[in-house]
């Protein structure tokens, strides 16, 4: 179980990853945290000829605010943002599904826009950036360009990146007053891939609820505030249109029990926050 | 802007356990085979090369890292420590090796320098973890020996012994020294 | 002066072993030094579960640079032969494929090259051509006539159906006044040590002799198997063990095949040859448990005592039976009647071969399969009888004054007082604590409930148990099997200090430790004193076909051995000192690092200089003392006698006693299991080392735990394996594994010289079945099958799913798995085409327009008319691979409908489908393109990457009529949109 032989660029700025991307385009491959590409090269499940190495650039490592955003650029690790001091205030979502996020060992390392760009349909953060319809910021030697969560993600571990792009940072919106925020999940151990993962997002006059591990991305709908037999119509609907699929870890049956469930539930909590 | 070529070895340099190394490396190189078969640190061991065992848990720049997981080349000027660095001397154990021992928080001893490698750093960070949060921080190490309760025992003793509280009194489980 | 006498014996010693294992220098096989020159393998496994070899392709791979060598059945055939089995039957047990697959994972070519990486760039080269064949992976279909035959000359796959009887079962049956009958599917689970396999081997032309190092567990009667398969002597073949061994739990018994194959590579590629196991070769094809389909009856009294058992057990020993298999059947041939006094029972035993990796030992080793089904029995019983749980077990428990007790199938149960341990276990574990927690959580509408097991945990194995597998004629044609041989030997070196040597090859069981208190204690020496030895190398050590770690026989056997060698030794010195002090060996005593004459504190002597004397000065020996320097012992316990006329078998030596008391609460939401408290009584005789005793029983806990909610090897229908990583095969970690409550009562093996029996396994066997007696109590439901997953759980007590509302039917694919176990991809699609349907028909015959529109082609070759061979490069996000391809068109109806289907492989695995596209005219001159198919992926990519391989598959077939719709009607936009839009 080791990778393939690959070329290994350690870029000292953003430029130079770019023109290396550019060049070599889905032959290359940027590697931050590492966590989720490295076990893809040990099996050989991807051969990329050049590795890019995005850890060296300054300046990617500090998360920073614009306005109503929480910016989290490319090489900014899960365990950085995890600890930001006041996250819990300023995104109790984040704060809140972050320790659901692999382990210490691996959030030590793994990277927040790593997360993003592997696009595990059972992933936090790409949950949390779906639920909080935040933006993901792709850079190509030709173009900057922000692209919103939902239109991001487009399948399982496929997104709407194009091979010469990378993540520059993704931006998750603060909380905003007047909102409730909640996150559950359940998993067959601590630290596992969901089998279901719900965030909400509440207000006086709306609900959104994300789900991951159940369609082939990060899902979310919205909803009036309902309750009571129309909560439950509404959660069964968005439980079936998921189109769940068995797996070797739950059935599609759990999956819809558990958007059924835990989605109320999420829902709940964040009522409750918003009380 | 370094290229580092795929068929030709390349020199790395870093610290470790506050020595300064290095060694000609592939880019592929994984720094687990890098420290045990490059330079002859075989404490840091092997399990799954999928970074979800934790048996090759090694500290970069004090914070933990799968080695599996990281290449050889990543470790360029880094300070890096593994479990041949936690002891004070050769000859003698640190707090937490020592209550490992006491506690018989190992038994065949390969997932332990991984355990000790995280402890290690994570008790920098935390150093009143309560046993909930150890054993969140263990999650990440898998152990198919002990059931891991006797390393919770050993780690909250360290922990403790860390932070200058007395060794609580010896259960009736410890040696009757002679 | 005054004399300390100390039993170091009994204590909770700190381990020798710990200090290096915590700095780092532990001595494991991947840490030790090998021969400068050394080369490194890297192997090759079938994609297929079961497939003829075509063709291997190795001239591409042998030509790459660093590669030594390529080696393939063809080349292990010419060399070694098959390994024998206990099976008399028709089966070649290769330890590679010559010339047909049956497993995924079975491997299929080695590479050697100058390092791993190297070694591993030439596998992907090797080009091997399959014929795929039906394959069965269930237990029950591998029996059914129909059923596609493994083995051709074995006629069938059932190699062995024996029938037992013992007491008269049908007369109690007959006279029975209840019934109650259990079925269980037992799941394959392994033990999955964190160390994989790992083997250097060297090979002597001039000498033709073999030099392996492996982290081999025992027993050591494979070192015959293994000798004879590589066509030497015993003398010819050294096997030798490191000093460190990462955990085996059994399974490190399965590297044996290894050491032929790469013996077999370091001959061929002639240099000293390495080889460490990865974790995806580890789960896929190291060795498993065998799954078991077991219906056990029991005639029940009305007061709910049992007077007979009938078993059928159906054993899945995978694709080969490799020895020493059957072995999972029958080392629990003796205590098929558990801690329960039942005078009749009939056995049938069958063994059947399916294609799944090949079995072997796993902690437990039959006991779980075993236990699995008596102790669900048991609470069946109470449940079916409304009789209490506990009433139930108290009622059959043998009683306290009957040991050593003979049960009906033969064993001989050494000692024990289970109703005592059991009533102990009750009161100390608190049941009625136990009862209000269920009672006040029952109340508040929480699904708790409470959970039993009894328990007798076999150890010390009699080799003679697996031959109960032949019926008596055959057993007198091999010869009698029978025995437990141990050794130890202690030596004495020219300054009197103390070596230890044993055969045992532990795998973290602190054996030098112990082995260090049990002599200083025959000595009189301090602990630190002795040095113990542990790693063995059959070209010098003592050892017998018994040796090795299993069974759990180190501290009722080996330490039982070295007290008796260090004892011999000892009555040696107690002459010479004699001879020296004046006074007759019986008064002479050793304590406190002296030599003393009892009762007389001034005649003393150092115990160094009388333990170096025979080195020195040997013409000082009394008469009747040869030598005081090396004693080896040999020690067999007689009660190991051979099967009987009557196929009654003393299985085991010792049997020690568990009873299990599990509370749990279950959330029906999540289907998930919280152990709330587990109380384990255990009586292994006595205790030799507390602290060991205990790591073994929480470990043991551990992976009963990880066998009932996590664990398993699974396998798809189509013989795909599922479980490649430790992200698929779960391992209980801290989060999940809750302390627990141990208890004891020692009442000691009369039948071993201290008195230990074995207490490795005991929770492996009592655990699983304590939980799901739990969680059965908790929903009320009689049928469980483990791993108790969240899936599972909440399928149990699952309402009827409330429907998908009206409104929301159009939107909704309504696809996904039949059945479970199928995991064939279903799927459909349509899409309007702006060309007539001659010409979308004229394209899917046309090789340009396939190689514009098979997804990642690089190149479409046409081998007749309808059939057509591709490159392709395939992938899902970073996942991408290589693959041959081909397409071949069928049933063609000409331009209105045609089958395609395909199929590719690679390095990352196979796949195939086929779906059926029709042509229909639609408004203006366009074509409405419509298919179906169905699909399915095998190989290294389904077993780790399952979560993955819905949506690659998909894509791609998606991608390849979007391609069409594209190509035939490349002005209109949208298309492709609408025809990947049927998901949400
Ligand atoms: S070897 Fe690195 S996590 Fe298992
Ligand atoms: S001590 Fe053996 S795996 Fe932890």
């Amino acid at each position: 179980m080791k990778p393939a032989a690959f070329d290994y660029i350690r870029a000292g700025d953003l430029s130079e990853a770019l023109d290396v991307l550019g060049r070599h385009g889905s032959d290359a491959r940027i590697i931050a945290g590492g966590q989720s590409l490295l076990p893809m090269l040990n099996m050989r499940l991807a051969k990329p000829a050049v590795l890019i190495d995005i850890m060296g650039i300054a300046g990617l490592e500090r998360v920073g605010r614009e306005g109503d955003l929480i910016v989290v650029p490319a090489g900014v690790r899960q365990a950085a943002l995890m600890k930001r001091p006041g996250l819990a205030g300023e995104q109790p979502l984040l704060a809140a599904a972050l320790p659901w996020l692999g382990h210490y060992q691996t959030r030590a390392r793994g990277t927040i826009c790593g997360s993003a760009a592997h696009a595990d349909p059972s992933a936090e953060i790409p949950l949390c950036l779906v639920a909080l319809d935040g933006e993901v910021r792709l850079r190509s030697r030709r173009r900057r360009r922000s692209v919103s969560a939902a239109d991001f993600f487009s399948g399982m571990m496929v997104t709407d990146k194009a091979d010469d792009e990378l993540i520059e940072a993704v931006a998750f919106p603060v909380a905003m007053t007047g909102t409730g925020y909640a996150f559950r999940e359940v998993a067959r151990r601590h630290g596992d891939f969901a089998i279901v993962g719900c965030a909400a997002v509440v207000t006086r006059d709306a609900v959104h609820l994300a789900v991951a591990g159940v369609a082939d991305r990060p899902q979310r709908r919205s909803f009036p505030p309902l309750a009571g037999s129309a909560l439950t119509d509404a959660l069964n609907g968005f439980a079936w249109e998921l189109d769940a699929r068995d797996d070797f870890h739950a059935t599609a049956r759990l999956r819809r029990d558990l958007v059924r469930s835990l989605g109320q539930s999420t829902i709940g909590e964040a009522q409750r926050c918003l009380a | 802007m370094p290229r580092l070529n795929a068929a030709t070895r390349h020199r790395v340099a870093f610290t470790l356990n506050g020595k300064p190394v290095s060694l000609e490396a592939e880019p592929r190189l994984l720094a687990t085979d890098a420290l045990r078969h490059g330079l002859g640190a075989t404490g840091t061991h092997v399990g799954c090369e999928h970074g979800v065992c934790g048996a090759c848990t090694i500290q970069i720049d004090g914070q933990p890292a799968r080695a599996c997981l990281t290449l050889a080349v990543q470790l360029e000027g880094a300070a890096v420590t593994t479990v041949e660095g936690l002891a004070p001397e050769r000859d003698r154990l640190s707090v937490m090796q020592a209550a490992f021992r006491r506690h018989h928080a190992l038994q065949c001893g390969f997932c332990t320098a991984g355990i000790l490698v995280s402890l290690d750093a994570y008790l920098r960070e935390q150093p009143a973890p309560s046993e909930q949060e150890l054993r969140e921080v263990l999650s990440g190490h898998l152990c198919r020996c002990t059931g891991y309760t006797p390393i919770i025992r050993a780690a909250l003793e360290a922990a403790a012994c860390l932070r200058g509280e007395p060794l609580s009194q010896p259960s009736d489980r410890e040696p009757a020294h002679v | 002066m005054k004399i300390e006498t100390i039993s170091w014996t009994g204590q909770s010693l700190e381990r020798v072993e710990d200090a290096a294992l915590l700095t780092g220098r532990g001595r494991f096989i991947d840490d030790l030094g090998v021969r400068p020159g050394t080369l490194h393998a890297a192997i090759l496994r079938s994609p297929h579960a079961h497939a003829d070899i075509l063709a291997v392709e190795v001239s591409a791979a042998a030509a790459m640079p660093g590669v030594a060598a390529v080696i393939i059945g063809r080349d292990l055939a010419r060399l070694t032969t098959p390994m024998v089995a206990g099976l008399k039957v028709a089966v070649e047990n290769w330890p590679m494929a010559v010339e047909r697959v049956r497993y995924v994972g079975e491997p299929v070519a080695i590479v050697v090259a100058r390092d791993r990486y190297l070694a591993e760039d030439a596998l992907d080269a090797i080009e091997v051509e399959y014929g795929p064949l039906p394959c069965v992976v269930d237990p029950l279909a591998s029996l059914q006539s129909d059923a596609p035959v493994l083995h051709d000359r074995a006629g069938g796959n059932l190699v062995s159906d024996r029938r037992f009887r013992y007491g008269d079962p049908e007369a109690a049956f007959a006279d029975s006044a209840h019934r109650v009958e259990v079925t269980i599917a037992y799941p394959r689970n392994t033990g999955a040590p964190m160390e994989t396999f790992g083997v250097v081997a060297e090979y002597d032309p001039h000498e033709d002799a073999y030099d392996i190092l492996a982290n081999f567990q025992g027993p050591f009667s494979i070192h015959a198997v293994l000798a004879r398969s590589l066509k030497v002597p015993g003398n010819r073949l050294r096997l030798r063990m490191p000093p460190e061994s990462g955990g085996s739990f059994g399974v490190k018994q399965g590297v044996a095949p290894y050491a032929v194959l790469i013996g077999v590579a370091a001959r061929i590629a002639g240099a000293p040859v390495k080889w460490i196991e990865d974790r995806l070769e580890h789960l896929g094809a190291a060795v498993a448990a065998t799954n078991r389909v077991t219906t056990l009856k029991a005639a029940v009294t009305a007061d709910g005592r049992i007077t007979a058992l009938d078993w059928d057990q159906i054993e899945d020993c995978g694709a080969y039976p490799r020895a020493p298999e059957p072995a999972t059947l029958y080392r629990m041939h003796g205590n098929m009647t558990g801690a329960y006094d039942i005078a009749s029972i009939a056995i049938r035993n069958r063994v059947v071969l399916t294609n799944k990796a090949p079995t072997g030992l796993v902690r437990g080793f039959g006991g779980p399969q075993v236990y699995y089904a008596l102790e669900r029995l048991m609470q069946r019983i109470a449940v079916e009888l409304e009789l209490d749980p506990l009433a139930v077990i108290r009622t059959n428990l043998i009683p306290g004054g009957a040991f050593p007790y003979r049960t009906a199938s033969g064993a001989l149960y050494d000692s024990g007082d289970y109703v005592q341990a059991f009533d102990l276990a009750l009161a100390e574990g608190r049941l009625a604590d136990l009862e209000a927690r269920r009672d006040a959580a029952r109340a508040a509408g929480r699904r708790y409930g409470i959970g039993f097991a009894a328990v007798v945990e076999p150890s010390v194995s009699n080799m003679g148990y697996i031959t109960t597998v032949l019926t008596a004629a055959e057993r007198q044609k091999a010869g009698p099997k029978n025995g437990a041989q141990a050794t130890a030997t202690i030596a004495l070196d020219p300054v009197g200090s103390v070596s230890v040597h044993v055969a045992s090859v532990p795998q973290g069981q602190g054996h030098r430790t112990v082995l260090a208190q049990v002599v200083a204690d025959v000595f009189g020496l301090p602990c630190e004193a002795i040095r113990v030895v542990v790693d063995l190398d059959t070209g010098k050590d003592a050892w017998s076909i018994a040796s090795g770690n299993y069974s759990s026989r180190f501290a009722a056997a080996v330490a039982g051995a070295a007290h008796l060698a260090a004892t011999r030794l000892r009555d040696k010195l107690a002459a010479i000192a004699g001879s020296q002090l004046g006074v007759e060996p019986a008064q002479i005593g050793f304590a406190g690092g002296a030599v003393f004459a009892k009762g007389d504190a001034a005649r003393t002597l150092p115990f160094g200089r009388v333990a170096a004397l025979s080195h020195w000065s040997p013409a000082l020996l009394p008469a009747g003392v040869d030598q005081a320097i090396r004693e080896t012992a040999f020690w067999t316990p007689p009660e190991l006698s051979a099967p009987g006329e009557d196929d009654a078998v003393n299985s085991s030596l010792c049997h020690g006693f568990i009873f299990d008391m599990a509370g749990v609460e279950v959330d029906v939401e999540t289907g998930k299991v919280r152990i709330d408290r587990y109380v384990t009584m255990h009586d292994c005789g006595r205790v030799l080392h507390p602290g060991m005793v205990e790591g073994q029983i929480r470990g043991g806990f551990a992976q009963g735990l990880g066998a009932t909610l996590f664990e398993e090897l699974a396998y798809a229908d189509d013989g795909a394996f599922l479980t490649g990583t430790f992200a698929d095969y779960l391992l209980p970690t801290a989060t999940e594994t809750p302390d627990i409550e141990v208890l004891h009562i020692e009442t000691r093996s009369p039948f071993t010289p201290l008195g230990a029996k074995g207490v490795g396994e005991g929770n492996c066997m009592s655990t699983p079945v304590c939980l799901a007696n739990a969680v059965a109590d908790a929903l009320g439901v009689a049928e469980l099958k483990l791993p108790l997953t969240p899936a599972r759980i909440a399928a149990l007590v699952a309402a009827p799913e409330p429907a998908l509302p009206e409104t929301h039917r159009q939107r909704t694919g309504g696809l996904g798995a039949a059945k479970p176990g199928d995991r064939a991809l279903r799927g459909q699609g349509q899409a309007e085409v702006a060309a007539a349907p001659d010409a979308v028909w004229a394209m899917l015959l046309d090789v340009d327009t396939l190689a514009s529109i098979i997804p990642g082609c690089h190149g479409v070759s046409k081998l007749s008319e309808t059939h057509f061979k591709a490159d392709v490069t395939l992938g899902v996000g970073p996942v991408k691979g290589r693959y041959k391809a081909q397409i071949r068109l069928s049933d063609l109806d000409a331009p209105r409908a045609a089958t395609l289907s395909g199929s590719v492989w690679g390095a990352l695995g196979t796949g195939g489908g086929s779906g059926r596209v029709t042509l229909t005219p639609a408004g203006e001159g366009g074509t409405l393109v419509a298919y179906s198919y169905e699909a399915a992926v095998g190989g290294k990519v389904a077993a780790i990457g399952g979560r993955l391989l819905d949506g690659a598959a998909r894509a791609i077939i998606g991608q390849f009529f979007a391609a069409l719709a594209r190509r035939a009607s490349p002005a209109r936009p949208g298309f492709i949109a609408r025809m990947l839009g049927r998901r949400p």
